[in-house]
């Protein structure tokens, strides 16, 4: 997005230093902020913007984070919900790093199987869940132990509720 | 890849070859079973079998065919026997397993368990079941009964009947039979049973054609009627399995009016009212074989496995 145009559809001010999710699937934002664990009372500078236009998505949304910056884990996790995501770190209002989110191959640990007598559900069991990415586009997950399949609204569903 | 030292969890793990060198292993066991000069295979070895789910044939075969073979067994028959119902965690139960044995079989009602054993144990483990998912040594004997048989697998048509969701019987059939050429494979169930999507999908993308088949069309058309139980223990609701309870039973009746002449019905046992006794004492019968079957087929299975040739 070039400097002139941005100036003209600008909602929120720079941040200076920070991390800045663009390109998030409309109406996403707020799953994307409660996956960073982020509810407002921690005083961080936060600026949400939604629904707003995209050359490439039609619409987007965005979240403007200052001083935050997002733990490996929780990419993956947005990575899962809004896989047009791109991570730009900011030092000193510019951006110093610019990284799409990427579905790795294997999720391991990160969500539920929705499985009840799936092996990784056994109280006090010491293994984590583990999901094999078996589709992108839509996103299906396999549960590597019992077999169990999920899909985009279910991963939605369960990364919303953290 | 060969079969020493394998885990058996998923019988999609097996080629049609090592499948088809199982079947030739099992039936020079029945050979010597038969002869009564069983050669003791597995002397020195400790099998534990290791039931947290209960089990008849698949544990008795399994003890009978290690006996036969000279091996020793260890194990239990019930969660309530062991440590687990003091909270000891599976896994540490696998471990401790596994340094007492030179391999393991397992039954448990959690999916997914065989497969965390196998990751745990450095021992082979043998999957006899886990929840709704595998049963991989019931379908390598549902086979194995079908080519003593017919003499083959291939260019048959099959009937799977009943309890196509939860049934693992069902599952691990579906995926055997998916590496052979079957003729015809049809579903028959009632609605609340069908196969689950994912599975009929994975099973397509495995080149597995599948029709949905009234009972009639099915029975008229089947070389093997595999007939499943409605698995009570694995309904959610038991509301729902009221349901659904009694609403197909094959008669000796029915397969008199409508099967072909030297089909033959096949049942992992055990059976409720699905299937009458008076199908026993006809030419259909063909479970009773299956379920004798169950020793050799599993001996070939803890000789190859267990590098006693």
């Amino acid at each position: 997005m070039g400097a002139a145009k941005e100036g003209r559809m600008l909602l929120v001010t720079k941040i200076k230093d920070g991390t800045v999710i663009d390109h998030i699937p409309a109406g996403r934002a707020l799953t994307v902020l409660r996956i960073l664990g982020i509810r407002g009372d921690e005083g961080l500078r936060v600026a949400v913007v939604m629904n707003v236009e995209s050359t490439r998505m039609g619409r987007k949304d965005i979240v403007k984070l200052e001083n935050f910056y997002p733990r490996f884990e929780d990419i993956t996790k947005i990575a899962l919900i809004a896989p047009t995501a791109t991570v730009n770190r900011v030092k000193d209002y510019a951006v110093v790093e610019k990284r799409p989110v990427e579905v790795p191959p294997v999720i391991e640990g990160l969500l539920t199987c929705p499985n009840p007598t799936c092996i990784t559900r056994r109280p006090s069991e010491p293994v984590k869940s583990r999901f094999i990415v078996v589709g992108r586009s839509p996103l299906r997950l396999r549960c590597y132990y019992c077999g169990s399949e999920i899909d985009e609204a279910t991963v939605l569903k369960e990364l919303a509720s953290v | 890849m060969g079969w020493r030292g394998r885990d058996v969890v998923d019988v999609r793990d097996f080629s049609r070859e090592e499948l088809e060198e199982l079947f030739e292993v099992a039936d020079l066991m029945d050979k010597e079973l038969a002869q009564g000069s069983v050669r003791k295979r597995l002397e020195g070895k400790v099998i534990a079998l290791a039931f947290f789910e209960p089990s008849t044939r698949t544990r008795m075969s399994f003890e009978s065919a290690a006996k036969r073979l000279g091996a020793e067994t260890i194990g239990f028959t019930s969660e309530e026997a062991i440590s687990v119902s003091k909270g000891e965690s599976f896994v540490d139960t696998i471990r401790m397993l596994d340094s007492y044995s030179d391999l393991i079989v397992l039954r448990h009602r959690y999916e997914g368990a065989a497969l965390l054993a196998a990751e745990v144990a450095s021992v082979p483990v043998i999957n006899g079941g886990d929840g709704r998912q595998h049963h991989p040594t019931q379908a390598m004997l549902d086979l194995y009964t079908v080519r003593r048989i017919f003499g083959t697998i291939d260019g048959l048509s099959y009937l799977v009947l009943g309890d196509l969701k939860y049934a693992r019987t069902v599952a691990s059939l579906l995926r055997a039979l998916a590496k052979f050429r079957p003729e015809a494979v049809m579903l028959s169930s009632p609605p609340e049973l069908r196969l689950r999507d994912e599975l009929k999908r994975e099973l397509e993308e495995a080149g597995l054609k599948l029709e949905e088949v009234p009972l009639e069309e099915g029975l008229r058309r089947a070389d093997v009627i595999y007939v499943t139980r409605i698995q009570k223990e694995r309904f959610p609701d038991p509301q729902e399995y009221e349901k659904v309870r009694g609403s197909y039973r094959i008669t000796r009746r029915l397969l008199e009016s409508l099967a072909k002449k030297g089909a033959k019905v096949l049942h992992p046992l055990p059976r409720v009212d699905e299937l009458a006794p008076d199908v026993d004492s006809t030419d259909f019968q063909a479970y009773f074989i299956q379920a004798r079957l169950g020793v050799p087929l599993r001996m070939a299975l803890l000789s190859l496995v267990l590098g006693g040739d």
